[in-house]
């Protein structure tokens, strides 16, 4: 994947680690926030906003150096990038390219905006949503999101 | 185990199942001792009269015992306690659990970190199963409930008991009529839940348009602290007053329901009317929650 600034290259190939590729183009940092990147972790990260792209328009990249995503990691973004491809980079090389899934259970991963949720309280639990066609659907009270999930995520 | 958290949970032969067992225990005589020896532990976290009397009556007379919490003042929650923690603790002294708590999702919790079955008594505008099994059964006692034409009026907004009901209606081939006042409407995501389900919902601004269609009116509180200042309270629950005077333009088979406890929206004189069925409805809740503790309990 050798290409100059010419070609649109904004940030440079890595070791090892992880390529987030085909993201919808603004939710970068949405995709760092679901698996728990923050200023306060130590990762080497690349980020790429709004690139040109054949496939989706406008795209963002994330490149995580030395750390390969989970399958439930990769699985949550596909909560706000569902064409988002994942290459796992092992000594420059794709090792794995695979796609998101978006899961049917999702568990601490977004927050009720019910304030009256008792997930939303001390009490030792976790947020617990299904995956619904329409949207997330609150396993303790029954509240549903349908819109702006990521402003939702913990 | 056998939790009954939301009304949703159960599906209709379920349901008919509770109500035939409820019928069977109402009609009476039975021998008042199945479940001799167990003790329900009444956990109410938030005031109740009907609902905890009721359920520690049922266990009564089921030869039954209750141990009970008041309010959250009486307990170990005042010192900070989880809910978790107190459920796992009352989980060893009890054969099961009813629980009223305000926030919503709290039964669900129960569920998962007691060692016994969990009845849920309410839980903030969440869910309150044991009261629409009621409402069912006395809506059965005058009528089969399949394909009925059914109008909730007052708060849908606010009102769990209308927003379970609903629910339960559909699964029996209801029209739900909804009349409510501005601002306390059902929720659109339940009535789009409902139409998508196959559910004749029909809104209404005015119960006197509705009245005619009905074989139920299913009357709910309209909370005064829902308004601005009292002059607009007013002005809205007269106009959601239901009188003589609108029963007379209903069907002959039409009866009214309340979850009680009543303000202004019914007009006292109602209540010597055949359609009048509140009183018995109260009453229902103990045959109905005998069936739903030898459910959790056999």
């Amino acid at each position: 994947m050798k290409r100059d600034a010419r070609d649109g290259l904004l940030i440079s190939p890595i070791e090892n680690g992880t390529v987030i590729d085909h993201i919808t183009g603004g939710e970068a940092l949405n995709v760092l926030k679901i698996i728990g990147i923050t200023g306060a972790t130590t990762e080497s990260i690349s980020v790429a906003t709004n690139v040109k792209s054949g496939k989706v328009g406008k795209k963002d990249i994330v490149k995580i150096v030395n750390r390969e995503l989970r399958k439930e990691e990769v699985d949550r973004i596909a909560l706000i990038a569902p064409k988002a491809s994942i290459n796992i980079i092992r000594n420059y090389e794709v090792f794995e390219k695979k796609g998101v899934e978006i899961p049917r259970l999702l568990t601490g991963v977004v927050r009720c905006p019910n304030p009256g949720c008792i997930s939303n309280t001390n009490e030792p639990i976790l947020s617990r949503f299904e995956v619904l066609p329409e949207g997330l659907h609150c396993l303790y009270c029954d509240q549903k999101i349908t819109r702006d999930i990521a402003s939702h995520l913990i | 185990m056998n939790h009954i958290i939301s009304i949703r949970d159960l599906d209709r032969p379920s349901i008919d199942k509770l109500l035939d067992q409820a019928a069977k225990l109402d009609a009476g005589p039975h021998p008042g001792k199945a479940l001799s020896g167990k003790i329900l532990a009444l956990l109410f976290f938030e005031p109740s009269t009907r609902t905890r009397m009721s359920f520690e009556a049922a266990m009564a007379r089921l030869g039954g015992c209750s141990i009970g919490l008041d309010s959250v003042e009486a307990s170990s929650m005042s010192k900070g306690e989880t809910l978790a923690d107190t459920i796992r603790v009352v989980s060893g002294y009890a054969d099961a659990i009813v629980l009223r708590h305000p926030k919503e999702g709290a039964a669900r919790l129960a569920s998962e970190f007691s060692a016994v079955p969990v009845i849920n008594a309410g839980d903030g505008a969440g869910q309150h199963p044991s009261q629409t099994l009621l409402d069912l059964y006395t809506i059965r006692q005058s009528m089969p409930l399949s394909g009925i034409s059914v109008g909730l009026l007052g708060d849908l907004r606010y009102g769990r008991t209308a927003h379970s009901l609903a629910y339960a209606l559909s699964l029996y081939g209801a029209t739900l009529h909804i009349i409510s006042p501005k601002g306390l409407e059902l929720p659109g995501s339940i009535v789009d839940e409902l139409r998508r389900g196959g559910t004749d919902v029909r809104e209404h601004a005015d119960v006197s348009r509705a009245i005619p269609d009905l074989d139920v009116l299913y009357v709910t509180r309209i909370q005064r602290e829902r308004f601005p200042d009292s002059s607009s309270y007013f002005q809205v629950a007269s106009s959601y007053r239901v009188t003589p005077e609108l029963l007379a333009r209903g069907k002959e088979r039409l009866v009214v329901l309340h979850p009680l406890p009543r303000l202004d929206e019914i007009d006292p004189r109602v209540d010597r009317l055949p359609q009048a069925r509140y009183f018995d409805q109260s009453r229902n809740g103990i045959p109905v929650r005998m069936a739903m503790l030898l459910k959790v309990m056999p």
